[in-house]
């Protein structure tokens, strides 16, 4: 790697000589990237793929994209990556840490999230979190190291109700996983509905164990099950919070109404779309296929942004002060072109990033929110969210 | 396809369109035409079927064809102005979004949007060259008026590329703001504009040095910050006046190039991509990505004085006299 780094910096030596390029000069910038193992995925559809590189994929490509702009400008950044088995989260922080490393990607959920936020302190670390969805991290649980580019489950409910009082699909029956994290979810809908004008007007837990539909004849239980299950009093859309793919997959089709299915499951809102060509997403896609043989999905372009955040960073100042990318990140003169037709930057109250939420189908981009109409003083980006005068983030 | 030009012939016969004052081209990304417009009288004309997603558009330096860059058949079809048909065309790389026209007549420069590269095309020919590797999307191309430099932006690693049009070498690669999409020299020669889409920004450096001059921005009262994005840029032939499209703020600023000032804003249709000048100067032609129209700006009374529906998606616009 030296050597290359000298080779690059002769290089750049040799071109400034004749005035070709201009370059700052070659400084290396190694950003980490944590993950936790995850265990394998239970398969519902025979195209359901298991993807262990889902996330890591999108930093890769980030830093690829960041070079050719450091082809250019004199940069160079480099990925180092950890994935901890069963082991110790604060361990993984320390070895990047001792890499050299002040920023991390963070692949982890909330819990593993917040013991890598306390190491973090002791080795002048910042977190950029591109998979824990969770609110609380964004309220009680900020941290003034860690920024998210994965949406908060409020900003993805927001989005989605949004759409759907914009569609008049006011009255939704939600069903509810047994995961904490539907929980969460359903407590975001809830608080979605209030805000934007849509009322619950029927709420159910879905208590099954996780059977298997792809057994022979797998589909005579769910026939005669789903239709029972939501029988509800009348509703313009079926709401399913189930973020581990337990069920939602069983009610389209199968329902007591014929009524859309929205949510985790059906017309899906997220932060990202498999299915978005718009806004140059195209070519965003093309060029993640050629890196990783398939689709960009959420968690690769959370890890995406979270990698170009911080390469954009040096670009723009110049910098690898690590004090210095910091304050401009999530100062107001970030920001970042992500695909999506608006600049995403980063909230200063809670470390957040202010983006659109897709709204999609399996195979197509179905909308884009916020949606016309809801305005705000500011950017219509904070009417999805937490927006500074109800966060409870004191850092 | 030689076979063509019968069916030419007896296009001609039936098109047999009267001498328009300005005839405007403009590309409709979403159905696959080009709509032509008669711009005295503002009424559109015809609808003529072209290669898939069509959306940079310019004419020929003799002003004989339109040269229509058409991304998804990865070539860039031209339209003979006589017969308001679809002639041939030139092979082009992969995904061509934007080009310039070399004014020699003879050369095109196209962004191949997905292979990070600049090609310059021989049209007599439709042979590819040169070549020349770029940043992350290629898609903004400007052409000096002497012919010896190209302009290309790069949108995902933001740099204006400076290329010497002879050599087809890299001169200059400059950190410009976020996701550039349109470069251009003004008429003297003496300056290059480049917009910034997602920064809202038109940033003018001097030509020969590439030192940056100014950056212009554009605050439009009532609409968030998001929202004011910089998209094609026009100039008067003389240079007095200077028009930046603001995409999603549904407005067109007009920019004094003397002072820098933003002197006024047009409201246009939604989604405002690429503009055009009538030869005269006394019209400007916009293209309204989301409301599918083409507003017409009378320029000497400063009003938006007609909007024609198009096809869907409109993106660019050509006009010959």
């Amino acid at each position: 790697m030296r050597t290359t780094t000298i080779a690059v910096a002769l290089l750049f030596v040799l071109l400034g000589s004749s005035l070709v390029v201009a370059p700052a000069k070659a400084a290396e910038l190694a950003i980490g990237f944590l993950s936790r193992e995850r265990p394998p995925l239970t398969q519902v559809s025979p195209v359901d793929a298991d993807l262990p590189d889902s996330g890591l994929d999108g930093a890769r490509l980030a830093i690829a994209d960041g070079n050719t702009t450091g082809r250019f400008s004199g940069h160079s950044f480099r990925l180092i990556e950890r994935r901890i088995g069963s082991g110790d989260i604060a361990a993984g922080l320390f070895e990047l840490a001792g890499q050299g490393v002040r920023f991390v990607t963070t692949d982890l959920d909330a819990e593993d999230l917040l013991a890598a936020a306390d190491a973090a302190r002791h080795a002048d670390i910042r977190l950029i979190n591109a998979r824990a969805p969770d609110d609380r991290l964004r309220n009680e649980d900020c941290r003034a190291s860690m920024l998210h580019t994965v949406p908060s489950r409020a900003q993805i409910a927001d989005g989605l109700a949004q759409y759907l009082v914009w569609k008049r699909w006011r009255r939704w029956f939600l069903i509810v996983g047994r995961g904490e994290g539907d929980i969460e979810v359903a407590a975001a809908l809830h608080r979605s509905a209030k805000r934007f004008g849509a009322e619950i007007v029927a709420e159910k837990r879905w208590t099954f164990q996780p059977g298997n539909a792809r057994a022979d004849t797998g589909h005579v239980a769910l026939q005669s099950e789903i239709p029972v299950f939501t029988r509800a009093p009348d509703h313009d859309v079926l709401v399913v919070a189930d973020e581990r793919g337990e069920f939602g997959d069983y009610l389209e089709g199968r329902t007591a109404l014929p009524r859309p299915v929205v949510g985790t499951h059906g017309i899906v809102a997220g932060g990202w779309s498999t299915m978005n060509e718009q806004w140059g997403a195209a070519q965003l896609h093309s060029r993640f296929q050629k890196l990783a043989g398939r689709r960009m999905n959420a968690a690769d372009y959370a890890a995406w942004l979270a990698v170009r955040a911080v390469s954009e960073a040096a670009i723009r100042t110049r910098s690898s002060d690590p004090g210095v990318l910091n304050a401009y990140l999530r100062g107001p003169d970030f920001v970042l072109a992500g695909f999506k037709g608006q600049g995403l930057s980063f909230r200063d109250w809670d470390g957040q990033m202010r983006q659109p939420v897709l709204i999609s189908t399996a195979r197509l981009l179905v909308s884009a929110s916020p949606q016309p109409g809801f305005l705000h003083r500011g950017s219509e980006l904070d009417t999805l969210g937490t927006d500074r005068e109800e966060s409870r983030c004191r850092m | 396809m030689p076979h063509v030009g019968d069916v030419l012939l007896a296009g001609a016969l039936i098109l047999a369109t009267p001498a328009l004052a300005d005839r405007v081209y403009v590309s409709n990304e979403q159905d696959n035409t080009v709509s032509i417009i008669d711009g005295e009288r503002g009424e559109l004309v015809a609808t003529v079927d072209v290669g898939r997603r069509p959306r940079g558009i310019a004419p020929s330096v003799d002003g004989k064809s339109i040269f229509i860059a058409v991304g998804d058949d990865d070539r860039i079809d031209v339209l003979d102005v006589a017969t308001a048909k679809v002639v041939r065309s030139i092979p082009s790389g992969e995904d061509p979004e934007l080009f310039a026209v070399h004014p020699d007549g003879k050369r095109l420069f196209v962004a191949n949007e997905d292979d990070a590269k600049v090609s310059a095309v021989d049209i007599a020919s439709s042979e590819v060259t040169a070549e020349v590797e770029v940043g992350v999307e290629p898609e903004g191309m400007g052409v000096s008026p002497d012919g010896k430099l190209v302009l290309a932006t790069s949108e995902t690693t933001s740099m204006l590329h400076v290329i010497d049009a002879a050599s087809m070498e890299l001169l200059d690669n400059i950190l410009v703001d976020t996701r550039p999409r349109e470069a251009m020299v003004t008429p003297d020669g003496a300056q290059i504009w480049v917009s910034s889409e997602i920064r809202g920004t038109v940033e003018v450096f001097d030509a020969n040095t590439r030192a940056s001059l100014k950056k212009i921005s554009f605050g439009v009262p009532s609409v968030s910050r998001e929202l004011v994005q910089a998209v094609g840029i026009e100039m008067s032939p003389n240079g007095k006046r200077a028009f930046v499209a603001l995409g999603p703020a549904n407005r067109v600023a007009e920019v004094d190039p003397a002072s820098f000032e933003v002197v006024r804003m047009f409201l246009v249709g939604q989604r405002v991509w690429h503009m055009a000048l009538s030869p005269d100067g006394r019209r400007l032609y916009t293209a309204n990505g989301t409301s599918s129209d083409v507003t017409i700006v009378d320029l000497e009374t400063n009003e938006p004085v007609k909007t024609i529906a198009v096809g869907r998606g409109p993106w660019g616009v050509a006009v010959v006299p």
